[in-house]
């Protein structure tokens, strides 16, 4: 009887204690999307502040009386003045063939570099992968000088060439240390499996790590594209042609003339420039998302 | 012919750990060999230096008579199924079974022909076109059989190849496995620290502790005629009983005097053997089978009363859990119609036909 009338005491505390959780949780999710909303906005504020810019006249740019954030009169005049001009093509030429090569040139390198460390256990291999991810710690505002003095006794200075050889020393070090760690997930059996079932270390690297680690790999491939895309202080120190600019430093240092911004076209030159990471982000996102090894173990 | 031969093996990690301390052991030809003992005893270790995964230390390893200790795994002719399967995520089961025939440039044809006799037997014909996430334990166990079969390899290795799956489908695999083995009569070297799937799909059970053989021989043989107190203790379930006694002599005969003033005659037939450990401590050791309830009939039945602690009916029979003085954990299994009860005292018939004696010392069986 006394025990029943303690279990009938108990019951409300049990539902009341539901019910906090519940509020817990709702004010989780509040606080979680208060904060996401407030991300959001710092974050995409000066992208939209760009966009609007770029499609405003240049008159209205210049008038200070109305709200900036709104447009009163949309021009794409802008845009075409950009995209009419040889330079400003020039200069997304030189970006795609910079970034396209350095990405290929950070994979090859970074795969094959994170394969022997993580996988060839050889004397040295744990003190090179921390070696490795060490030097991406040091920063390119550092590095330039001494980048400079090589790129230049190369005789690659002022070269869309030189920066092949420069941007590699900001990519490869973190996309290895990404591999690193991918490939360390994968299950050692596999491995195993695959040397028994008489592959080469080659072998094993292109028909199973390669596959199994794609995730991985185009994580790596994401970043190595955004880091050269975006590379800033490598191509203002050792490019001053026009002809070899991409279009990071193409379109601040040759559409500010003096004192005098074209600011409606550095806009939409701006824009423009961000539009490939946008594409890329959007095609691969699904592939960096998917997880692919689930099923090669127990799990 | 494909005999493998383990020569003075030794495997020794960096600062000098030895995980297997030189052994020795000579698999014939289709024999299925279980390698069975607790973790860390040098099992795992054997079969992966077997395999080629594991550089050997000292001693050498043989298989079908070529010595293969700096032979890379893909030239030694094996095929290995491991204790997470091991499947390429990435490639349909026909893909993963025909992986290492395409590497070895079979022709199209033969391939197709093998990956589908292998599915056949292991039943997996249909499963074919799916990925192995697509696929549930013991699919995924049989495909990474097939991976195995399909090669016809010179040996067949296992690394606890049932430890993932749950119990009901363990026993089914065991059977499969069995089957398998009677089809393609590859020799097999077999790893688990599971030792009812040691005693029923083994040939020979070799029992490794602390990195060396204990006891090699069929299931059977280690069973009754164990060598030492580990193999006798490893082997069965529940364990063997050890209670330790004196052996006295006493009139002609030999009696074992039991803590708690119990006293067992040594039957006749064994008074000769353990006549040189006459006066000494010795292990009393005996299965709980053969500790039932009272029967009558045979001269080796001897009575001891017992009080049961914890009683575990088990259906086909009933497990009863006791202590004696200086002996704690025994366990006898009486006929599940015997009432029992906790703290009720009951006698109990030894058969003494079938017990062990053993040194407590060097833990040798006498």
């Amino acid at each position: 009887m006394s025990a029943s009338a303690a279990a009938h005491r108990d019951l409300p505390r049990i539902y009341h204690k539901v019910g906090s959780l519940r509020a817990e949780r709702r004010w989780a999710l509040w606080t979680s999307y208060a904060s996401l909303v407030v991300a959001a906005v710092i974050f995409l504020a000066p992208p939209f502040y760009m966009l609007i810019t770029s499609l405003k006249t240049n008159a209205e740019m210049a008038d200070l009386s109305g709200n900036p954030w709104l447009i009163r009169e949309v021009t794409f005049e802008h845009y075409a003045a950009i995209l009419g001009n040889e330079l400003f093509l020039g200069f997304f030429w030189n970006s795609i063939k910079v970034t396209v090569l350095v990405v290929a040139i950070t994979m090859a390198i970074s795969v094959l570099a994170a394969f022997a460390l993580s996988r060839m256990r050889f004397w040295g291999s744990q003190a090179l992968a921390t070696g490795v991810f060490l030097t991406y710690l040091v920063p390119d505002t550092l590095l330039f000088i001494p980048l400079y003095q090589i790129v230049g006794g190369l005789g690659l200075l002022n070269s869309t060439w030189g920066l092949l050889l420069v941007y590699p020393t900001l990519t490869v070090p973190f996309c290895t240390w990404i591999m690193i760690g991918y490939f360390a997930s994968i299950p050692k059996e596999l491995d195993e499996a695959a040397l028994i079932d008489g592959a080469t270390w080659t072998q094993m690297l292109l028909k199973i790590f390669v596959p199994v680690a794609l995730p991985g790999i185009i994580a790596a491939t994401i970043f190595a594209f955004t880091v050269s895309w975006a590379a800033f202080v490598y191509p203002t120190a050792f490019i001053t042609t026009p002809d070899e600019m991409p279009l990071t430093i193409g379109v601040v240092s040759q559409l500010v003339r003096g004192d005098t911004f074209a600011w409606g076209q550095i806009m939409a030159g701006a824009l423009l420039a961000a539009l490939p990471p946008v594409v890329v982000y959007a095609f691969l996102m699904d592939y960096y998302i998917a997880g692919l090894t689930a099923g090669a173990t127990k799990g | 012919m494909a005999q493998v031969s383990l020569r003075s093996l030794v495997k020794e990690y960096d600062g000098g750990v030895q995980a297997v301390k030189g052994i020795d052991l000579e698999i014939a030809d289709h024999e299925f060999v279980v390698l069975v003992g607790p973790s860390g005893c040098g099992k795992t270790t054997t079969l992966r230096m077997i395999a080629g995964l594991e550089e050997i230390t000292r001693g050498e390893i043989a298989i079908g008579g070529t010595v293969v200790n700096d032979i890379p795994p893909r030239d030694r002719d094996i095929a290995m199924v491991f204790q997470n399967y091991a499947l390429y995520p990435h490639m349909t089961v026909f893909d993963n079974m025909a992986f290492g025939l395409l590497l070895r440039k079979f022709p199209r044809e033969e391939i197709r022909r093998r990956v589908d006799e292998a599915a056949r037997i292991l039943d997996i014909a249909s499963l074919l076109d799916r990925k192995p996430k697509a696929l549930s334990g013991g699919q995924r166990q049989r495909v990474a059989m097939g991976r195995a079969i399909v090669r016809n390899p010179k040996v067949f290795l296992f690394d606890e190849p049932l430890s993932n799956l749950d119990a009901k489908l363990r026993v089914q695999m065991r059977t499969e496995i069995k089957k398998v083995h009677q089809t393609v009569k590859t020799t097999t070297v077999y790893v688990t620290h599971d030792q009812v799937e040691a005693m029923t799909l083994a040939d020979r059970v070799v029992v490794m502790n602390h990195g060396v053989i204990e006891q090699v021989g069929p299931p059977q043989e280690l069973y009754h005629r164990p060598a030492t107190r580990f193999v006798a203790g490893f082997i069965g379930s529940p364990a063997m009983n050890f209670i330790p006694a004196r052996l006295e002599a006493a009139s002609g005969a030999l009696n074992l005097h039991l803590p708690g003033g119990i006293v067992l005659p040594v039957p006749e037939e064994r008074t000769g053997r353990y006549e040189a450990a006459k006066g000494r401590e010795v292990l009393f050791g005996i299965r709980p089978e053969h500790l039932t309830e009272r029967r009558e009939g045979r001269a080796t039945y001897a009575e001891i009363e017992i009080t049961p602690e914890v009683i575990e009916p088990m259906g086909m029979e009933t497990l009863v859990h006791f202590h004696l003085d200086g002996a704690r954990d025994l366990c006898a299994r009486l006929d599940p119609t015997v009432p029992a009860a906790p703290g009720a005292p009951i006698r109990l018939t030894a058969d003494l036909a079938n017990m062990h004696l053993l040194d407590p010392q060097s833990g040798r069986v006498l």
